[in-house]
């Protein structure tokens, strides 16, 4: 009876296997004529999700990294040099005391669910932004906003209470985008803005998908794409496998630096460095004992061989920065030498503030591997001049934002500063390296109250200089932009002036 | 020793612990290089290229830093049973000089704690007195614990049926004192042979606890924290990997031996 069955069975699973291959082999061919003409979709790779999709009400990059140029736009747009570019505002005059914006609307703009983009919008925009129950990550940006005109549905007059140098800057942010009145609301699920692709769908955990917008008002920049997936990858082995496999076109971001040299030889894909705004930081908390005193934060510089730290946190990629400035920003100077690695002069010093006997303090790392691993280094650096580093590891964001950020409860901890030209931050009162310099403070108020580019770079200069000779943060080193992707894509920005994935003019060449 | 020399088992789990023993011993006084000493020219090196067995990401010597990490391993797992196996003892024996209703609720707790995982209870405690030795130990004890308490109950469940033990109930002997002197002594060698197994177990939950960062904090090296971080790494330079993976492998292997083997040594009824 027994042999009966198994007979049987190992029969129908021959033909099974039989329409099974043949099933296979009809697909195959399917699937190699309908690679013959280029791709019309891209699968594109992100380590971390959004909390959200509206950028103007929260502050991780991903949201931004998602939407912006995609989804949203703004009056201004910031191209992939990180200058500014006209974008829904056609042009502007600005008033020879600067401190009235008169920007002339491009018309014939509509969002993605109707409604007409005009000045009315735009005023909402901005008013919604800058009011007091704005949750918008750079409310700052608006506070010198003193009020917002709409003469007519083409016009939108901005007047400030102060000279802004940077104003135009700042609204090609992703927090600065325009949306509709109707719709602003729901943005962070169901996102709906004026760009060359449409929000379809959030499998939230997994990924996000958008589609080309075909009434987008710029026929010259409409998507070249039909449609493109966000995939959200946290584990960079998961990450490399799914580029290899071809599961994914794409990863501008890839995360681990030590796999970068497995994609060499991959005959379909390619690998671009690129440069960054991601100034790795040390922070320090300025108020606290022993950070209070200069010369221990000076002598820590001095502990740290930076290309050393490079190399073993991150595969040797990154550039050693000496103050709260990266290379492709306009007026820096490499400040590297100003306090090098010396690790006799750091112990010198570090016995001049009265710790001959030695120093103990904690760094709460986050758990993305550059923090651990560039606090691994610290550990032992610190170790060769006396100083013992305990690390705390902390969960990212939210902890850390509680913690750290908002709660100043820390002796030093480290993260990567995304925002470009961000080094304001050491101006804010209250922030969380509770730096207080008025020197410094007064530089950064020239910078606004002029508008002549040589003017603020010579300024920016003077900024830097401040914080490499100060230490308020331990400098190390900005993270390039590590992009891997298929051979045959077009159109991804190589580098990064503003953490981003335009994809309107991405396209496959074959 | 005859006896042992005819078990193969045994012999074998007996030379590997002893000498995972003797390493670990050995790293508190001398190491090839130290430890956490970072050569960043020499990082990623293979084995014999620099060092015996090669160096980790940081240009780490990673023979010294498998020395050191034995040791924590170790004596992080000793600790957790020797915990674990006293209070469970304790309660095992307790409840069977007990009995009635005692018996009931206590093995019923000790079933509750058997369902939750001994990775979430050590989370759980990661969270509350933050990640360490201390936690890994007692987060390891905890389960360890009703392990023990149900051996030994079922164990010393089966002395006091004896005559001798009936016979000292009879004469009015306090059960404090009959489990001490009659019950205990014979029951030594089933805990013994637990002990062993569990200590397998106990490093296999060590290296897991490292592995997801609830272990000791660096840079004091843990084999589950230097497999963790060599994930990335694993194309590059494989023997990040393999060599802290088959440190916990031959650990394992080696404790479970000498359990097993000694069961077969000390069960009575083989002897037959």
């Amino acid at each position: 009876m027994s042999r009966l069955t198994l007979s049987t069975s190992t029969g129908f699973s021959r033909r099974t296997f039989v329409v099974l291959s043949l099933a296979a082999g009809v697909a195959l061919g399917a699937l190699g004529s309908a690679q013959a003409a280029p791709k019309t979709s891209l699968s594109l790779g992100m380590s971390v999700e959004p909390s959200g999709l509206d950028p103007t009400a929260a502050a991780p990059v991903a949201i931004g990294q998602v939407t912006w140029q995609n989804i949203f736009e703004g009056l201004t747009t910031i191209d992939k040099d990180g200058k500014v570019q006209p974008q829904l505002a056609e042009s502007w005059v600005i008033s020879p005391d600067g401190l009235n914006y008169t920007f002339k609307l491009r018309q014939g703009v509509t969002f993605h669910n109707g409604e007409v983009f005009d000045s009315a919008v735009a005023k909402f925009s901005i008013d919604r932004a800058r009011a007091s129950d704005s949750v918008n990550p750079q409310k700052r940006y608006f506070a010198s906003v003193d009020s917002v005109e709409t003469p007519d549905a083409a016009t939108l007059v901005v007047k400030l209470k102060s000279l802004t140098g940077n104003f135009l800057y700042w609204l090609g942010w992703p927090s600065s985008v325009m949306v509709a009145p109707k719709s602003a609301a729901d943005n962070k699920t169901n996102p709906i803005g004026t760009g060359p692709f449409k929000f379809v769908s959030w499998a939230k955990g997994s990924q996000v998908e958008l589609a080309k917008n075909p009434d987008y008002w710029d026929k010259a920049g409409t998507a070249k794409l039909e449609k493109v997936t966000f995939r959200f990858i946290a584990d960079a082995q998961a990450q490399a496998a799914a580029l290899k496999s071809g599961d994914l076109d794409a990863f501008p971001e890839f995360a681990a630096p030590e796999l970068m040299a497995s994609f060499e030889g991959d005959s379909k894909l390619t690998t671009v460095i690129g440069n960054t705004e991601l100034k790795v930081v040390a922070g320090m908390n300025n108020a606290k004992k022993p950070f209070d005193d200069k010369r221990v934060r000076q002598a820590l510089m001095m502990a740290v061989d930076r290309q050393a730290l490079i190399d073993g946190a991150w595969s040797g990629f990154g550039t050693a920065i000496g103050s709260h400035y990266t290379p492709n920003d306009r007026g820096f100077v490499d400040l590297t030498k100003t306090y090098p690695y010396d690790p006799e002069k750091a112990r010198k010093l570090l016995a001049e503030a009265g710790f001959a006997s030695g120093l103990s303090f904690t760094i709460k790392a986050p758990q993305m591997a550059y923090a651990q691993r560039s606090s691994q280094m610290l550990q032992a650096m610190f170790a060769d001049v006396g100083v013992t580093l305990n690390i705390e590891t902390t969960e990212f964001p939210a902890k850390w934002v509680a913690d750290v950020f908002k709660g100043g409860n820390y002796d030093m901890t480290i993260v990567a500063h995304a925002e470009p030209m961000d080094i304001d931050i050491y101006a804010r009162d209250p922030y969380y390296f509770n730096y207080k310099n008025p020197a410094f403070n007064e530089v950064l108020k020239k910078v606004d109250a002029t508008a002549d580019a040589s003017e603020q770079a010579k300024l920016y200069g003077e900024a830097q200089k401040i914080l490499a000779e100060d230490v308020p943060a331990l400098y190390l080193f900005v993270m390039p932009k590590l992009g891997v992707w298929n051979k045959n894509l077009k159109g991804l920005w190589e580098n990064e002036p503003i953490p981003s994935n335009v994809l309107a003019q991405v396209e496959w060449s074959q | 020793m005859r006896q042992i020399l005819r078990r193969p088992t045994l012999l074998a789990g007996l030379i590997i612990t002893a000498l995972l023993v003797f390493i670990a011993l050995l790293s508190l006084v001398w190491t090839p290089f130290a430890p956490t000493k970072m050569q960043i020219v020499h990082k990623l090196k293979p084995p014999l290229a620099h060092g015996l067995l090669g160096t980790d990401q940081f240009g780490r010597d990673m023979a010294s830093m498998l020395m050191v990490g034995a040791w924590n391993s170790l004596s992080t797992s000793f600790l957790a049973v020797a915990i674990g196996a006293t209070l469970g003892t304790l309660v095992g024996v307790t409840v069977a000089a007990i009995r009635g209703l005692t018996e009931t609720v206590v093995m019923r707790a000790c079933d509750i704690i058997f369902s939750i995982p001994p990775i979430l209870s050590a989370m759980l405690f990661g969270a509350f007195i933050g990640a360490g030795r201390f936690t890994a130990i007692i987060a390891i004890a905890v389960f360890m614990v009703p392990v023990f308490a149900r051996v030994t109950l079922s164990a010393a469940r089966q002395i006091w049926t004896r005559d001798y033990v009936m016979a000292a109930v009879s004469m009015g002997r306090n059960r404090a004192k009959i489990t001490y002197v009659h019950v205990l002594p014979n029951i030594t060698n089933q805990i013994l042979v637990q002990v062993t197994i569990q200590l397998g177990l106990a490093i296999l939950t060590e290296a897991g606890l490292s592995f997801l960062g609830l272990g000791m904090p660096p840079p004091t090296p843990t084999w589950g924290r230097m497999l963790s971080d060599s994930q990335t790494f694993m194309g590059q330079a494989p023997w990040l990997a393999l060599l802290p993976g088959s440190a916990i492998a031959l650990a394992v292997l080696g404790l479970n031996m000498l359990g097993d083997g000694l069961r077969d040594l000390l069960d009575p009824r083989d002897n037959v």
